[in-house]
C-alpha cells in the first residue's frame, strides 16, 4: 500500500491545470473558456491547500482569497459577455473583433 | 487505506470531469461536469484537513459561481459549438509546447518528490483558526478583497444592465 504524499495531490493539480490551459487555448465558446479559467484556479487552490498541510495554514487563507477573486472574475466576465452578446449576437471567441483595426 | 481509496476515487472523478469539460460540445454539459470536478475537489480538501476551504468550495464555487454560469448559458441560449479546422501554426507550435510543458511539470514534481506524507485525521484548518488568521494576520488583504468584490458587483451591474440612453439622443419622455 502506497502512502499518499503531497506529491499525489500535486499530480492531480497539475493534470487539472494542463486540462484548463488546453480548454482556454482550444475552445471557441467564451463561456467554456471562462469555465476553463475556473478549472485553472481550482488547480492552484489544490496546490495551495496541499502545501498548507506541510507548511502551515497560510496556504488555506490564500486559497480563500483565490476563491473570492474567482467569484469577482466570473461576475465581471459574464457581465462583459452579456454586454457583448447584446451587440454582436455571438459567443465565439474568434468573432470578437471589435478592437481589430 | 481509506485515505488511499478516497483520494484515488475522487481524484479520478476530478480529472475525468475536467476531460469531459473539454470533450463535450454543448456548454451546459461542460458546466455540469465542472460542478462534478468542484465537488470532488472539496472531498480532496477534506482529506487534506481543510474543513473550512472545503465548505467554501461547495458554497461559493459549486453553488454561487456555477449557478451564475448555468444562468448565463441559459440566457444566451448558446447551442453546440461548431468546430473550425484549426490552423497549422497552432499544431506546429502547440504540440511541442504541450510536450515541453508536460516534461517541465513532470521533472519539477520528480525533483521535489517526498515533500511530506499527509495523514488523514487531525484537521488543522478549522473555521476558528482560519477566522483568527483572517482577522489578525490578514486583516488588510481581507478588507482590500471586500473592496474588490464591491467594485466587481458594481462593474457587473453596469456591464450587464440595460444601456442608459445618452444625452445626445433625444429621449422619448422629453
Amino acid at each position: 500500500m502506497v502512502p499518499i504524499t503531497t506529491l499525489h495531490y500535486l499530480v492531480v493539480a497539475a493534470a487539472l491545470f494542463v486540462l484548463g490551459v488546453i480548454g482556454v487555448l482550444t475552445r471557441r465558446n467564451v463561456v467554456v473558456v471562462l469555465m476553463s479559467i475556473e478549472l485553472i484556479l481550482n488547480a492552484v487552490n489544490l496546490n495551495l491547500v496541499a502545501f498548507s498541510r506541510v507548511w502551515g495554514l497560510h496556504g488555506q487563507i490564500f486559497s480563500i482569497f483565490v476563491i473570492t477573486d474567482a467569484a469577482a472574475e466570473a461576475a465581471v466576465g459574464l457581465g462583459i459577455l452579456i454586454a457583448f452578446f447584446r451587440n454582436k449576437e455571438t459567443v465565439n471567441v474568434d468573432e470578437v473583433d471589435l478592437l481589430k483595426w | 487505506m481509506l485515505h488511499l481509496a478516497l483520494f484515488t476515487i475522487f481524484g479520478a472523478v476530478a480529472v475525468a470531469g475536467a476531460v469531459n469539460l473539454l470533450v463535450q460540445r454543448h456548454p451546459i454539459n461542460s458546466a455540469l461536469s465542472l460542478i462534478a470536478v468542484m465537488a470532488s475537489l472539496s472531498v480532496e480538501y477534506l482529506l487534506l484537513g481543510a474543513e473550512f476551504v472545503a465548505a467554501v468550495q461547495v458554497i461559493v464555487y459549486a453553488g454561487a459561481i456555477m449557478v451564475l454560469f448555468v444562468f448565463v448559458i441559459m440566457l444566451l441560449n448558446a447551442g453546440e459549438e461548431e468546430l473550425t479546422r484549426g490552423s497549422r501554426v497552432a499544431i506546429l507550435v502547440g504540440i511541442p509546447g504541450v510536450l515541453i510543458g508536460a516534461v517541465l511539470i513532470a521533472w519539477t514534481l520528480v525533483q521535489h518528490s517526498g515533500t511530506g506524507e499527509v495523514a488523514i485525521g487531525a484537521l488543522p484548518g478549522r473555521p476558528e483558526t482560519i477566522g483568527w488568521l483572517l482577522f489578525h494576520d490578514f486583516l488588510l488583504p481581507f478588507e482590500v478583497t471586500s473592496i474588490l468584490v464591491l467594485i466587481a458587483i458594481m462593474g457587473a451591474v453596469v456591464l450587464a444592465g440595460r444601456p442608459v440612453p445618452t444625452s445626445q439622443q433625444p429621449r422619448k419622455e422629453a
